[in-house]
């Protein structure tokens, strides 16, 4: 079935579903999961090594030459520190694209859109590929559009909670207000979740928990993948409208007459 | 001299490199980004950079996360 690709930062993608690599049980788990997500794009963080340094490493259960490694500002909780770790992050080799998180409340863990804003025009202006994940409010999407940003990231619900999309009629209007690719990361908790965010409209959906922390992450990860499929199928094939009442399927006159 | 690594004091020969470091922790070169004393090191000159008493040393690499 033809349909264009994700472009981030004039990079194209056919999978418009990016995964995590946090939380999992075990590497190998991991390992199997990414390749049932059809994922081509996987996120990491940006950690201390533990020292002596040769152990288990993640990178070790990630073909590097299939998958686009994208490094997260995950655990930076203002401006400076999301641009000095996106800055290690290039430095390390992980390339321009970056996943900038400026958190601003460690139990909700939303995003301080200041800092956030701030960070985004910095990056942007030193030819990083800015995908920041923001919160569901359009006149913060635009700003981050203005500033820069190659994609805009509304979160669904809070990081690991598994609600799903909290404020669908938000993201619509992102949808409409910003013309860069609008890609929903965080909060979603099983299939449905992802093919709503397609159906809305979105280009892309990120998630992390949802695949790691289910009872079965290789199976959810294949259900992800083809939530994230038929919702963009359902998307572009343009949905019925709803109405209140009823309108019948079968044909009103033919009826059979059974009065004696 | 003594620097700190990751946060723990380490006891290094004088005019250990970056490079040196690196080979004494068994840390790969790929992948990897070291600051010194808040600055990134470009991964050109870690063979070059000398690292000094009191030297405040990050070394990180990609782990698991979302």
């Amino acid at each position: 079935m033809y349909d264009t690709n994700l472009v981030i930062g004039g990079k194209e993608f056919s999978s418009r579903l990016i995964v995590g690599t946090g939380k999992y049980s075990s590497n190998d788990i991991m390992r199997q999961a990414h390749e049932e997500s059809g994922a081509q794009i996987v996120t990491v963080a940006i950690r201390r090594v533990s020292l002596p340094g040769s152990g288990e490493s993640i990178l070790d259960f990630i073909d590097t030459t299939r998958y686009t490694l994208l490094p997260n500002t995950a655990g930076c909780y203002t401006a400076d520190e999301a641009v000095r770790t996106a800055y290690l992050a290039r430095e390390a080799g992980l390339g321009d694209m970056v996943k900038l998180e400026v958190i601003g409340d460690s139990r909700t863990l939303f995003p301080d859109v200041q800092g956030l804003l701030e960070s985004t025009k910095t990056l942007a202006r030193d030819g990083f590929i800015v995908m920041p994940y923001t919160n569901d409010d359009p006149v913060m999407a635009k700003r981050l559009e203005d500033a820069g940003a190659a994609v805009v990231m509304p979160l669904g619900a809070p990081i690991g909670s598994g609600l799903g999309i909290r404020n669908p009629y938000n993201i619509k209007i992102i949808l409409e207000t910003v013309a860069v690719p609008v890609i929903v990361d965080a909060g979603v908790g099983t299939a449905s979740d992802a093919a709503i965010a397609m159906e809305l409209g979105c280009d892309g959906v990120l998630m992390n928990t949802a695949i790691a922390a289910a009872r079965d992450p290789v199976a959810m990860a294949r259900a992800m993948r083809l939530a994230v499929e038929a919702g963009r199928l359902a998307s572009k094939a343009g949905r019925m409208s709803k109405k209140l009442y009823a309108t019948a399927s079968s044909p009103l006159e033919g009826v059979p007459d059974w009065t004696s | 001299m003594n620097v700190m690594v990751n946060g723990k004091p380490m006891v290094l020969e004088a005019g250990t490199t970056v490079e040196g470091l690196l080979a004494l922790l068994r840390v790969p070169r790929q992948f990897t980004a070291v600051a010194v004393n808040r600055e990134i090191t470009p991964k050109s000159e870690y063979a070059a950079v000398k690292l000094g008493e009191g030297d405040r040393v990050e070394v990180v690499r990609p782990m698991g996360g979302g």
